[in-house]
C-alpha cells in the first residue's frame, strides 16, 4: 500500500515540477497544441514557465511554488500515513489561491479597483496557459490522493481522483459560466458594479406585459411561457396517440412509425422551420395552391407563435413519442390482464386500469415537451418573425445592433427559471411515482389492445399527423433540387455543386462553400464524443456504485444541467470564457467543451441504466480478486457496457452535428459549425443551398445511426411477439 | 347444469405461437370442487394452460367447457374464473381496498356494498383494516393475500393460480399453501393451480397433472404419482427416484418377481410381462446395513444433514442415491454395505421393456 502511495504521489509531483519549467504558463495565442510555441519558448517572455514568471516578479506564482515545494518535502520526509491531511491542505490551497488570483488579475492588472487601491499596481497577466492548467489538475489530485491516504471511500485514490477532478470540471463549465453570467449581469463593460442594467431589464414591459389580455402584446416572457405550454400539450397528447397505436393496436404499419423516432435525433432544429416555411411561408407551395384556389391572400401568418408552435410540434412529437412508448410499453402486462380476469371489459381496463398508470409518464412527458419548447432556438430563428421568444431574444441582445449583455443575462435567467422549474417538478413531484416497470419477473403476457372506440381515432391521428411529417420531411429533401422555391421549379443540381463542390488540381480541391465548416464539424463532433461517452459513463460508475457523501447532490446537479437551455449555456459560456482567467473563445476547445458537458447528462442516465442492470457481485468479485477499482473498470464493467457506451459515443457525435442553439454563440471564423453556417445562409435568403447543405447532414447521421443499430442491434423486452424496436439508444432518450 | 358449476373441461385443445407448438393435444377434466394442480419443469405449458383457460390467450385448436358451458370464444372479462398471477398484479395506483373491490364493481354493483365485500374478503384473508394501504406499503405475504382476495371475492368458479407462492420465501410458502388450500377446502372452490415445485404440488393438491414438453405424461392423486410413476419422467420428476434396470422374472395375475441387483422380490406387475424393465427405487425405499443381506454395494460418499443422512453409493445398479433416517453417525467412504429392499416406494415402471 505505502509504495503505491508513494508511487502515485511522486508522479504527479513530477508533473507538476515539468509544468512548472517546461510548459508556458500563460495562455498561447496560436493555440497550445501547433506548437509554434516551441521556437520562441526562450526568447519570448509571454511563452515562459511557471517558475521563470515567478523568478521574474509575478509575485502572484510564488505561493504557487512555494505550495509544490512543501508537497515535495512532505513526501520525503512523512509516511503516507501521516500526510494525508497536510496534503489535502495544500492541494486546497493551491487551488484557492490560484483561483484568487486568476480572477483579481486580468489583463490590464487588478480587476478591481478595491485591490489596487489596497495593493498598488500590478502588472497585467494573461488567462490561464498549459502550465497553470496543468498544475490547477495536480493539486486537485493532491486533495484527491491526501483523502486516499488518510484512508477515504476505503483509500480508493482512482475513485477518489475521478470525483474530484468530475467535481473541478463540472465546476469549471457549467458552473462558473452560470456565475459568471449573473455577475455579468450587474457589470459594467469596465467590470465595476452596476444595477442599471438589470433594474431596467428586469420591469420592461417587453418581458413582462400583459396586455395581450386586454388587445395588445404580451412580454416575451408570457408569449414563450404559452408557447411553451402549447407545444407541451400537443407533443403528449400526439406522442401518447402514436404510443397507443404503437403497442395497443393491430395497425398494419406500426412498424415504420418507429422510425418516426429517430427523426428528431438526425434534424438540425431549425429544419423543419426551414421546410415549412417552404410549404406554408409567404410563397410555399401550399400557400400558393390555396391562394390560387381561394383567391385568399394568406400572407405571413406563419411567422409567429403559430408557425413556430407548428413547427415544434412537428420536432418534439417523436421525442414524445419516444418517451411514452416507453411508458405504455413499461405497465406489466399482468396489471392489465388481472383487470380483465376481474370482469372488466377493455374500455374500463383502459380507464380505470392503464390510463392512471400512464398518468405519471404522462406528465413526464409534458414537462420534457414543456423544456424542450422553451429551450428551441432554431425554429424561432426561422419562424419567429417580429415577434421573437426568450431564446431568440437572448441571441438578438448579444449579436444585434443592441448589445445589451445584462438584458441578455437578464433573459437567460428568466428562461432558465422556467425550465428549471419544469425541471424541479419532474424529479421531485414525478419521482417515486412511476409505475412503469420492466420487472423480471417473467409472467409472460401481452399487452391487450385498445378498445375500439379508442383504436380507430387514435390511428387515424397518428396517419395523418405521419402523412403530415413525411410531406415536411419530404420537402427538405426535394427543395435542396429546385433552382428558386416558389418561383421557378426546375430541378437543377446547382446547390449541391455549390455547396459541395470538389475540384482537382494536383490532389483534391475542396471548392464547395459548405465543406470548410462541414469538416471542422465532423472533426470536432469526432473529438468530443469519445470525451462525452467517457466522462458520462466514468460519473455513471461513481454514481451507481461509489457511495460517497454528497453524491446525491453530485447526480442532482449533473442532471439539472440538462434543463439548462443551449441558448443560457452560450450566452453564459461567452461571458465565462471571453477574458481571463479562462479565455476560450475563438477557439475549438470552447466548442468541445460545450458538447462534452450539454450531452453529458445523457452518457451519464444511460451508464446508469445500464449500470443498473449489472449485478454489483461483478465488481465486488473482481475487487476481492485483488483487481484495483481502475482495473475493475477497464476489464469487467466497460466490456459489460459496450452497447451503452456504443450508444453514448453516436448520440454525443450526432448531437454535436445537430445542435445550434449554444453553438451559434461560440462560433468563430476559424472554427464554423455546419449548423450556424446553414442559419447564416437562410438569413441570406439562400435556401437552396441551406437545404441541400441539411440533406446532406440528415443523410450523414442516418448512415451513423443506422451503422450503429446494425452493430448493436434490437433489444427484447418481453416475450411474445412484442419487440422493443427502439435500440438501447433510443431507450436512452425516452428517459429524457 | 348445478352439478357441473365449477367443472373444467379441455377438449382437444392446441396452442401454438407462430411455428411453435405449445400445446400439441390436450384433453383433460376437472372435477368440481377439487384442487388441481399443473406440474412440470419451466417451460412445459402450465401457463399456457392456464392463461387459456382464463381467456388470456386463446386456444389455436379445440374447446375449452367451464361450468359445462362452452367458453373457447368468450373473452376473459366474461368468464367465470379469476385469477392470482405470479407478480399478483396488485394495482399500484389503488388502494387494498380498491383493488379488491375492483373486480365487484366492474360487474356493476354499488360501490358502498362492493367496499363491504371487500373487508369480508380481506377478513377471510386475515388483513382486515389494511384496506386504506397501498400494495407497495405490504409485505410480500400480504400483497399475496390481497391478491387471492381480490380473486376469491368474485366467487367464481374457477380460482386460477400461477406459482402463487414463487415470490415468497420458503418459510412463508409452507404456511401460505397450506392457507390456500384450507381456504379452498372451506369455500369449496375449483381451483387450478400451477407450480414446478413437486413438493408444493404434493401438498396441496387432490389431483396432480403432471405435463411434459406441453403433454400430459401422467393424472393422478399425490400418492399413485409417488408410489406408481407411469413413466422414468415422473419418477425421478416425483420425489427423486433412482431409476434402475432390473429384469421380470415371471408374471402371476397381479404380482411379478422382479430380479434387481442380485435379489429378488415380488412387486405389483402393473402390465408388465417377463424381460427386462425399468424400476424406480425411491431414496428411501433401501436400508443401509453393514451387516445384513441384500444388494451389493460401496459408499462413494456421504452426506451429514441433522435428521438424516445421504449416501451415493456404488453398486451393481450402478451409482444410487440413498437417504438413511434411522441412523446419525454417517458411514465413511469405501464402507462395503447392503442395501436391504423394503417394497414400499419401489415400483416397476410400466412400458419400459
Ligand atoms: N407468447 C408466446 N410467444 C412465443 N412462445 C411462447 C409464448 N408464451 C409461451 N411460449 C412458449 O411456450 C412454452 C410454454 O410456456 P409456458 O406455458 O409459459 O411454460 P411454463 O410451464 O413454464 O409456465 C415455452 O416454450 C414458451 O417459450
Ligand atoms: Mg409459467
Amino acid at each position: 500500500m505505502t509504495s503505491r502511495d508513494n508511487r502515485r504521489l511522486d508522479l504527479i509531483l513530477a508533473a507538476g515540477v515539468f509544468a512548472l519549467i517546461a510548459l508556458p504558463w500563460y495562455r498561447i495565442r496560436s493555440g497550445f497544441f501547433s506548437f509554434e510555441w516551441l521556437e520562441d519558448f526562450i526568447s519570448s517572455e509571454k511563452l515562459w514557465p511557471g517558475l521563470v514568471q515567478g523568478l521574474t516578479g509575478r509575485w502572484q506564482l510564488w505561493p504557487v511554488l512555494a505550495l509544490l515545494a512543501v508537497a515535495v518535502l512532505l513526501r520525503f520526509t512523512q509516511a503516507p500515513g501521516k500526510r494525508g491531511g497536510a496534503l489535502i491542505a495544500v492541494g486546497a490551497a493551491g487551488l484557492a489561491w490560484m483561483l484568487a488570483e486568476g480572477l483579481a488579475i486580468g489583463l490590464r492588472g487588478w480587476n478591481w479597483g478595491l485591490l489596487e487601491a489596497t495593493f498598488g499596481d500590478v502588472a497585467g497577466q494573461q488567462a490561464f496557459g498549459a502550465g497553470a492548467v496543468v498544475l490547477g489538475t495536480l493539486f486537485a489530485l493532491m486533495i484527491a490522493f491526501g483523502a486516499a491516504e488518510r484512508g477515504a471511500l476505503k483509500g480508493d485514490a482512482f475513485v477518489l481522483g475521478a470525483i474530484t477532478l468530475l467535481v473541478l470540471l463540472v465546476a469549471t463549465f457549467v458552473f462558473y459560466p452560470l456565475v459568471s453570467m449573473f455577475t455579468g449581469a450587474f457589470q459594467e463593460f469596465d467590470g465595476s458594479f452596476t444595477s442599471e442594467g438589470v433594474r431596467r431589464n428586469i420591469v420592461d414591459p417587453k418581458i413582462w406585459s400583459l396586455a395581450c389580455f386586454w388587445g395588445g402584446n404580451c412580454g416575451v416572457a408570457w408569449r414563450t411561457f404559452f408557447l411553451a405550454i402549447c407545444t407541451a400539450t400537443g407533443t403528449t397528447l400526439l406522442g401518447l396517440v402514436f404510443a397507443l397505436v404503437a403497442t395497443r393496436t393491430g395497425f398494419r404499419f406500426k412498424k415504420s412509425l418507429r422510425l418516426l423516432t429517430v427523426l428528431p435525433i438526425i434534424t438540425p432544429p431549425f429544419v423543419v422551420g426551414l421546410a415549412l416555411t417552404m410549404l406554408l411561408g409567404r410563397s410555399g407551395s401550399l400557400t400558393q395552391v390555396i391562394e390560387a384556389a381561394t383567391g385568399w391572400e394568406l400572407g405571413r401568418w406563419l411567422y409567429g407563435l403559430t408557425g413556430i408552435w407548428i413547427a415544434q410540434m412537428l420536432s418534439f412529437t417523436p421525442i414524445s413519442f419516444l418517451v411514452l412508448i416507453g411508458v405504455v410499453d413499461g405497465i406489466s402486462p399482468s396489471m392489465e390482464e388481472a383487470s380483465q380476469t376481474l370482469r372488466s371489459d377493455r374500455w374500463r381496463t383502459f380507464r380505470k386500469v392503464s390510463l392512471p398508470l400512464m398518468a405519471p409518464g404522462l406528465a413526464n412527458a409534458f414537462l420534457i415537451g414543456f423544456i424542450e419548447s422553451m429551450a428551441d432556438f432554431g425554429n424561432p430563428l426561422v419562424l419567429g418573425g417580429s415577434g421573437g421568444v426568450l431564446s431568440t431574444e437572448i441571441f438578438f441582445a448579444v449579436v444585434g445592433a443592441q448589445n445589451d449583455p445584462s438584458r441578455a443575462a437578464v433573459l437567460a435567467m428568466v428562461l432558465l427559471f422556467f425550465t428549471l422549474s419544469a425541471f424541479l417538478a419532474q424529479r421531485l413531484w414525478l419521482s417515486g411515482r412511476n409505475y412503469a416497470t420492466v420487472t423480471g419477473k417473467g409472467d409472460g403476457g401481452r399487452h391487450i389492445s385498445l378498445p375500439r372506440r379508442v383504436g380507430w381515432p387514435v390511428i387515424t391521428v397518428a396517419v395523418a399527423w405521419a402523412a403530415f411529417t413525411i410531406t415536411v420531411y419530404a420537402m427538405i429533401l426535394f427543395g435542396g433540387f429546385v433552382k428558386i422555391w416558389g418561383l421557378d421549379h426546375s430541378l437543377t443540381l446547382d446547390h449541391y455543386a455549390k455547396a459541395f463542390g470538389v475540384g482537382w488540381d494536383n490532389g483534391i480541391l475542396w471548392t464547395g462553400v459548405a465543406w470548410d465548416s462541414f469538416w471542422t464539424t465532423m472533426e470536432i463532433a469526432l473529438i468530443a464524443a469519445p470525451l462525452t461517452a467517457a466522462v458520462g459513463l466514468l460519473t455513471a460508475w461513481l454514481i451507481v456504485r461509489q457511495r460517497f457523501p454528497g453524491r446525491g447532490v453530485f447526480e442532482f446537479a449533473l442532471m439539472m444541467s440538462f434543463a439548462i437551455p443551449g441558448t443560457v449555456i452560450g450566452i453564459s459560456y461567452i461571458m465565462a470564457f471571453n477574458l481571463p482567467p479562462l479565455q476560450m473563445t475563438g477557439t475549438a476547445a470552447i466548442l468541445i467543451a460545450c458538447f462534452v458537458f450539454r450531452n453529458m447528462p445523457v452518457g451519464v442516465r444511460g451508464g446508469v441504466a445500464a449500470m443498473a442492470q449489472l449485478d454489483g457481485s461483478l465488481d465486488e468479485a473482481s475487487l476481492t480478486l485483488g483487481a484495483s477499482s481502475g482495473r475493475t473498470m477497464r476489464k469487467v464493467i466497460l466490456p459489460l457496457m459496450r452497447p451503452a457506451i456504443l450508444a453514448a459515443l453516436v448520440y454525443s457525435f450526432v448531437r454535436a452535428i445537430t445542435s445550434i442553439s449554444a453553438v451559434i454563440f461560440l462560433v468563430s471564423a476559424k472554427y464554423n459549425m455546419a449548423t450556424a453556417y446553414i442559419v447564416g445562409l437562410v438569413e441570406n435568403g439562400e435556401y437552396g443551398i441551406a437545404i441541400a447543405y441539411s440533406s446532406v447532414l440528415i443523410l450523414v447521421m442516418i448512415t451513423v445511426i443506422g451503422g450503429f443499430q446494425l452493430l448493436v442491434g434490437e433489444r427484447r423486452i418481453r416475450r411474445g411477439e412484442e419487440k422493443a424496436a427502439n435500440s438501447s439508444f433510443s431507450a436512452k432518450e425516452a428517459r429524457a | 347444469m348445478t352439478q357441473t358449476k365449477g367443472a373444467v373441461a379441455f377438449r382437444n385443445v392446441r396452442k401454438t405461437f407462430g411455428s411453435f407448438t405449445a400445446i400439441p393435444d390436450l384433453t383433460l377434466d376437472i372435477e368440481p370442487g377439487k384442487l388441481v394442480t399443473l406440474l412440470g419443469p419451466s417451460g412445459c405449458g402450465k401457463t399456457t394452460t392456464l392463461r387459456m383457460l382464463a381467456g388470456l390467450e386463446s386456444p389455436t385448436d379445440g374447446q375449452i367447457l367451464i361450468g359445462g358451458d362452452d367458453v373457447t370464444r368468450l373473452p376473459a372479462d366474461r368468464r367465470d374464473v379469476s385469477m392470482v398471477f405470479q407478480s399478483y398484479a396488485l394495482f399500484p395506483h389503488m388502494r387494498v381496498g380498491q383493488n379488491v373491490a375492483y373486480g365487484l364493481e366492474a360487474g356493476g354493483m354499488k360501490s358502498a356494498e362492493a367496499r363491504k365485500r371487500a373487508e369480508e374478503a380481506l377478513e377471510l384473508v386475515g388483513l382486515s383494516g389494511l384496506a386504506g394501504r397501498l400494495p407497495a406499503e405490504l409485505s410480500g405475504g400480504q400483497q399475496q393475500r390481497v391478491a387471492v382476495a381480490r380473486a376469491l371475492v368474485l366467487e367464481p368458479q374457477v380460482l386460477l393460480l400461477d406459482e402463487p407462492l414463487s415470490n415468497l420465501d420458503a418459510r412463508l410458502r409452507r404456511k401460505v399453501r397450506t392457507d390456500i388450500r384450507e381456504l379452498q377446502q372451506r369455500i369449496g372452490l375449483t381451483a387450478v393451480y400451477v407450480t414446478h415445485d413437486q413438493e408444493e404440488a404434493l401438498a396441496v393438491s387432490d389431483t396432480i397433472v403432471v405435463m411434459k414438453e406441453g403433454k400430459v405424461a401422467q393424472i393422478g392423486t399425490p400418492r399413485e404419482l409417488y408410489e406408481s410413476p407411469a413413466s422414468d419422467f415422473i419418477a425421478d420428476f416425483i420425489g427423486e427416484a433412482n431409476v434402475v434396470d432390473g429384469r421380470v422374472l415371471s408374471v402371476e395375475g397381479d404380482v411379478a418377481q422382479v430380479e434387481l441387483g442380485g435379489v429378488t422380490l415380488p412387486l405389483p406387475s402393473r402390465g408388465q410381462s417377463p424381460g427386462p424393465a425399468q424400476i424406480s427405487l425411491r431414496s428411501n425405499a433401501l436400508k443401509v446395513t453393514t451387516d445384513g443381506t441384500g444388494i451389493k454395494g460401496t459408499i462413494a460418499s456421504s452426506a451429514y444433514l441433522g435428521d438424516h443422512v445421504e449416501y451415493e453409493i456404488d453398486g451393481p445398479l450402478g451409482r444410487i442415491f440413498v437417504v438413511d433416517d434411522e441412523s446419525d453417525t454417517p458411514l465413511p467412504s469405501g464402507t462395503a454395505v447392503a442395501l436391504e429392499v423394503r417394497p414400499r416406494g419401489v415400483a416397476l415402471i410400466p412400458g419400459t421393456a
